[in-house]
């Protein structure tokens, strides 16, 4: 049985790990609304960048652009797999991973290879640990505070590479911060460029006096051709910002719970640390009485 | 003046510029192109350049761009650049430093790398930045 001084120092221990959960959960919520104010920051460019595409896409139709079209046998899979580089954060990058993995099941042809580019060491570790193709590691990105260049430098890349016929797919998979309590990963195709929809609905509303027909300059075709590789870094950076933000909010959650965990192991501890301390007293006063009694 | 239009520049990392302007002057790829108000409809690349527009107080203000996109509606301008400092907020320490790092490239890498054309392309920027700068000095 545990003594009285045993379950105090588990009371202490659990104290003091209460208070790195505790804050590290503060640490994660402010990092959080730094990460989402640049998500915030974001979304005017990309709105607008939406806007333009759509509405140059329209009226460049069927002009085939090496982005847009699909290749007929493909056998060359590129990954770019966005995780974070510090876990305790939950099931955030083991979710993460098995969105990868789920790549592989569902494109499980024979002659197939998959090779990745990571963003985040948690990823990269395990590439490294299942023995998959690693191209090129950025750590450092994720969670942290990071430019548009990040992205189009490997957006540019990646570009190159898929133009090259390095790869003939290039899928991106990161984690879609929805709440604060939710957080999907994603898979999301970023060449090549699927088909891309007209301006939605939702923007011809806002603003109704919208006029599509532009003089354009280069032609609409070139102002296109101008635009796609640059879609691609747009994809990228929203989805490393919105790993970013995701990190932050499921570490957040996480630590959260530990702090609530460590409240009720306390609780527990400290009604087991009374019942015994208790225990203790009665004895004692049994061995008085019981030595009074004697003497009498 | 008959009126004025508003001017705003994006960049992924933030709304750099959001003016009412009496006209803004652009750097597009097929030349610059000034925007007055009611100007019809146009969309166009840009350079690496300076945007320079006057304010509804008359103020000649500049902003560098490091290319991007400008969409000109009857009462608006909208730039998309990738990346875009108003003068005030070019930091010339660094401007001059990334000068130095691509001018150094430029000489060892020869003309048919990759390397070369971005490094040209550094160079234009910083040097871009650098003259911006100057000009906000003198």
């Amino acid at each position: 049985m545990a003594t009285l001084k045993d379950i105090q120092t588990k009371i202490v221990a659990v104290k003091k790990t209460k208070q790195i959960t505790r804050a590290m959960n503060m640490v994660a919520a402010s990092r959080l609304r730094g990460a989402q104010t640049n998500m915030e920051a974001f979304r005017p460019y990309a709105l607008k960048f939406a806007e333009v595409l759509g509405s140059l896409a329209e009226r460049s139709a069927g002009e085939d652009n090496p982005l847009l079209t699909p290749r007929d046998e493909v056998k060359k899979i590129h990954i770019v797999l966005c995780t974070s580089d510090r876990g305790l954060c939950g099931g955030f990058n083991v979710n993460l991973v098995s969105k990868a993995q789920s790549i592989f099941r569902d494109k499980a042809g024979v002659n197939i290879t998959i090779s990745f580019t990571n963003f985040g060491k948690k990823g990269r570790d395990w590439c490294r640990k299942s023995k998959k193709i690693i191209g090129r590691v950025h750590l450092g990105v994720v969670g942290a505070k990071f430019g548009f260049n990040v992205a189009s430098t490997e957006g540019r890349k990646l570009v190159e590479e898929y133009l090259s016929g390095t790869y003939d797919e290039v899928y991106v998979v990161y984690a879609e911060f929805i709440s604060l309590a939710r957080q999907v990963p994603v898979i999301k195709q970023i060449l090549p460029i699927p088909p891309i929809e007209a301006a939605e609905q939702a923007d011809e509303a806002e603003d109704a006096d919208y006029m599509p027909e532009h003089i354009c300059e280069p032609s609409p075709n070139e102002l296109l051709e101008e635009m796609l590789p640059r879609n691609v870094y747009v994809q990228l950076y929203s989805a490393l910002l919105e790993t970013s933000t995701s990190e932050h909010a499921a570490r957040m959650m996480a630590m959260d719970n530990a702090t609530k965990a460590c409240n009720d192991m306390i609780e527990n501890l400290t009604i087991v640390y009374n019942k015994a301390r208790q225990a203790a007293i009665t004895a004692e006063l049994m061995d008085i009485v019981g030595g009074a009694e004697a003497l009498r | 003046m008959a009126g004025s239009i508003r001017l705003e520049i994006v960049t992924p990392e933030k709304l750099v510029v959001s003016d009412e302007a009496e006209i803004v002057m652009a750097p597009g790829v097929l030349g610059e192109f000034g925007v007055l108000v009611n100007h019809t409809p146009f969309m166009t690349t840009l350079k690496v350049g300076t945007i320079h527009y006057k304010d509804s107080s008359g103020q000649e203000r500049f902003v560098f761009v490091s290319g991007g996109f400008a969409e000109a509606l009857p009462d608006k301008v909208t730039v998309l650049a990738e990346s875009a400092e108003r003068i005030q907020d070019i930091d010339m320490e660094r401007a001059k430093s990334a000068m130095e790092r691509a001018q150094k490239r430029l000489a060892e890498t020869d003309d048919a790398a990759v390397d070369f054309t971005r490094a040209k392309g550094a160079l234009e920027r910083a040097m871009h930045r650098v003259r911006l700068a100057e000009m906000r000095l003198s």
